[in-house]
């Protein structure tokens, strides 16, 4: 156990970083628009932001192991595309689609973890090689058509909302506090940490290394699928490039969140908060203006700088 | 002949001594050993082969010259890439943003050749700005040791935006026809094919001979101990990233003067493919491994492959699957095979 304490106040101080980083943009944004601090706006971006958290939150267990899955917007796109074709070419019951979709984005899960466990491909090298795969398999399956005209109860699960919040934040909020719990409080989640930061150690302590990665990728197959859902039913369409660029946002707000890229330090809180960062400065940029490609530079320049103020803490710390 | 074999014999450096002298007193190797050397590029080159055997059966067409021609002359670009990104993975690192890079660094050159500028500066400032920003992102990593996965992960997502943001999605046209370098053409073969030859030489040549090119496998396989012996390690790996970003600069001019105009995107998954030739091409991703010949190999057997599926009639909506599942396939041979020789 004792290999497996971290040094809490070294965690406390990344993500103490994040809360004031957190709190200096909600004052900015909100005085710079008054539309931003309206209970409107901000369930709706936890409506927004719902799909790429998913993802994140199985990206954090990915990178507490060493490994990372870039093959995760495919899946996206994979799934996205199997469910709308399920349902309208091959005449499958939605309820149904939806069970065969997650399962697809299951598989994929486990090829990935089959190739990396079984076979001893780099992670980074297999979910590479299976991001093109699994878009090609996508663009395959649709053969570029769109899939609409979804009924009105399966629009209702990501338009809705239950009790005046997005049905989608419940869900979010649900998974977060399993993923918090199984890292924190169970034998899986200490094997996590102990495979993350030194394989050969955990090996000898008699933790099944593999069965540990395997379950991990399956597991960010099945969370990208449901994520997968959530989008198509909150935007009403299906198309085989859904989820392009995901996996980017979704390890950047895993790495703002303080988890090591190298694996073995890292908690949920931090990547929740990763993620609230990041939404928040999407929606400052989206209320000032800016389209969404200088997004996607504003995501890499606060990728790059996080990992800049948190590398010279740690310095200045040894 | 053994002077001159020498230093691309001497396939892992660290074996032979470091102290440069090591170049000259490479101890004769039987011609048994020496096949078993190139062991893994004979592999390439017979996949190769029998890729042109068996579809040219298929479909005569693929064996025309001109298409050979095109096919090697189109594709040389990414063995270019791939040169540089072997010498970034030799010394135990990565750059994920390489294909935004080529992206950017076309635009400019494009740029620049239609408001006018000589076509030299057209061709060498983009190469400037390609070593400079890696070198930027070498001194991210070697000194401020940013993971380089994510310094440029960061870095394609800034290049990737600003390229879109800039250009607004337009394409460029009207180049003048002095900048299309990559159409030139000397005793009939394609400049971009001599290029990539002499350019993989003398990569090769360099980072098997000389010191500072061993110094890049010092790093990689053991930055520690490289650095123990007195080898500067942070320099290094800044090389090594501005030389890679020199070639990405080389290889955006090649695919930037390709055709009459330059898109505003890259080619999807441009990074995969280059990445994935220095890797088949036996580069080790956990560094300190690997020879610059069998990445340009790997280049040429990806562009066969792609070509191919054009002339098997593969559909183009299963286009990147198939070659998504083909680049898998090599990968997972490649590892199950290098580890029965170990």
């Amino acid at each position: 156990m004792s290999t497996l304490s971290i040094d809490p106040r070294r965690l406390l101080r990344h993500e103490t970083v994040l809360v004031f980083l957190l709190a200096i943009a909600l004052l900015v944004l909100s005085v710079q628009s008054e539309h931003f601090f309206t209970a409107d706006n901000l369930l709706n971006q936890g409506r927004l932001m719902t799909e790429v958290s998913l993802i994140a939150l199985a990206m954090t267990f990915v990178i507490l192991t060493g490994g990372i899955d870039l093959s995760v917007g495919s899946i996206f796109g994979l799934v996205a595309i199997s469910l709308g074709v399920l349902w309208q070419s091959l005449g499958l019951p939605l309820p149904m689609a939806m069970i065969v979709a997650v399962m697809i984005g299951g598989a994929a899960g486990l090829l990935n973890g089959l190739i990396i466990t079984r076979f001893g491909v780099p992670p980074l090298i297999t979910t590479l090689a299976t991001l093109m795969l699994y878009r090609g398999l996508a663009e395959g399956i649709s053969q570029g058509r769109s899939v609409r005209g979804y009924p009105d109860w399966f629009l209702q699960l990501a338009q809705g909302e239950l009790l005046h919040v997005p049905n989608q934040f419940w869900l979010l909020c649900i998974c977060a506090v399993a993923a918090a719990v199984i890292l924190g409080c169970t034998a899986f989640g200490r094997a996590i940490y102990a495979t993350g930061a030194n394989k050969t150690a955990a090996w000898f302590s008699g933790i099944d290394i593999r069965r540990t990665q395997l379950w991990i990728y399956i597991a960010s197959g099945l969370l990208t699928a449901m994520a997968a859902i959530i989008f198509v039913s909150r935007v009403s369409t299906t198309r085989s490039d859904m989820g392009t660029g995901m996996e980017l946002e979704a390890i950047t707000a895993v790495v703002l969140g303080g988890a090591s890229i190298f694996g073995g330090h890292g908690t949920v809180i931090g990547t929740v908060l990763g993620l609230a960062l990041m939404q928040a400065l999407k929606n400052g940029l989206a209320l000032a203006g800016v389209r969404g490609d200088g997004t996607i530079i504003v995501i890499g320049l606060v990728l790059i700088a996080t990992s800049l103020i948190s590398n010279s803490f740690n310095r200045g710390k040894s | 002949m053994s002077n001159d074999a020498a230093p691309i014999l001497a396939r892992n450096p660290l074996t032979t001594e470091l102290a440069g002298a090591a170049v000259t007193s490479t101890p004769m190797v039987s011609l048994r050993a020496q096949i078993g050397q190139w062991r893994h590029e004979f592999i390439l080159l017979g996949a190769i082969a029998a890729l042109f055997i068996v579809v040219g059966a298929v479909n005569p067409m693929f064996l025309n010259s001109a298409n050979v021609t095109n096919l090697f002359a189109g594709n040389a670009y990414i063995a270019i890439a791939a040169i540089g990104m072997s010498m970034v993975i030799i010394c135990g690192h990565i750059d994920v943003s390489v294909g935004a890079l080529i992206g950017v660094l076309a635009m400019v050159s494009g740029s620049l050749a239609v408001n006018g500028y000589s076509p030299w500066l057209a061709w060498l400032i983009p190469i400037m700005i390609g070593v400079s920003i890696s070198a930027f992102v070498g001194a991210l990593v070697a000194y401020v040791r940013i993971p380089s996965i994510v310094v440029t992960l960061g870095m394609f997502s800034i290049l990737k935006g600003g390229l879109i943001t800039v250009t607004g999605g337009m394409w460029l046209s009207g180049l003048p026809a002095d900048f299309l370098i990559a159409q030139y053409r000397f005793f009939g073969i394609p400049s971009t094919v001599w290029l990539m030859f002499v350019l993989t030489m003398l990569a090769a040549m360099w980072l098997h001979g000389s010191f500072s090119g061993r110094t890049f496998y010092a790093v990689g396989s053991n930055a520690e101990a490289a650095q123990v012996i007195g080898i500067r390690t942070a320099p290094t790996v800044v090389l090594a990233f501005a030389m890679h970003g020199g070639f990405a600069g080389i290889a955006a001019v090649l695919f930037a003067t390709q055709m009459q105009v330059i898109q505003s995107t890259v080619p999807a998954g441009l990074e995969l493919t280059i990445i994935a030739a220095s890797v088949v091409g036996g580069v080790s991703i956990l560094g300190g491994r690997g020879f610059i010949v069998g990445s340009t190999l790997a280049a040429i057997l990806f562009a066969i492959i792609n070509s191919s599926l054009i002339f098997l009639n593969v559909s183009a909506y299963w286009l990147r699957a198939v070659q998504g599942l083909l680049i898998l396939v090599v990968v997972l041979a490649d590892i199950t095979q290098r580890r029965q020789v170990r």
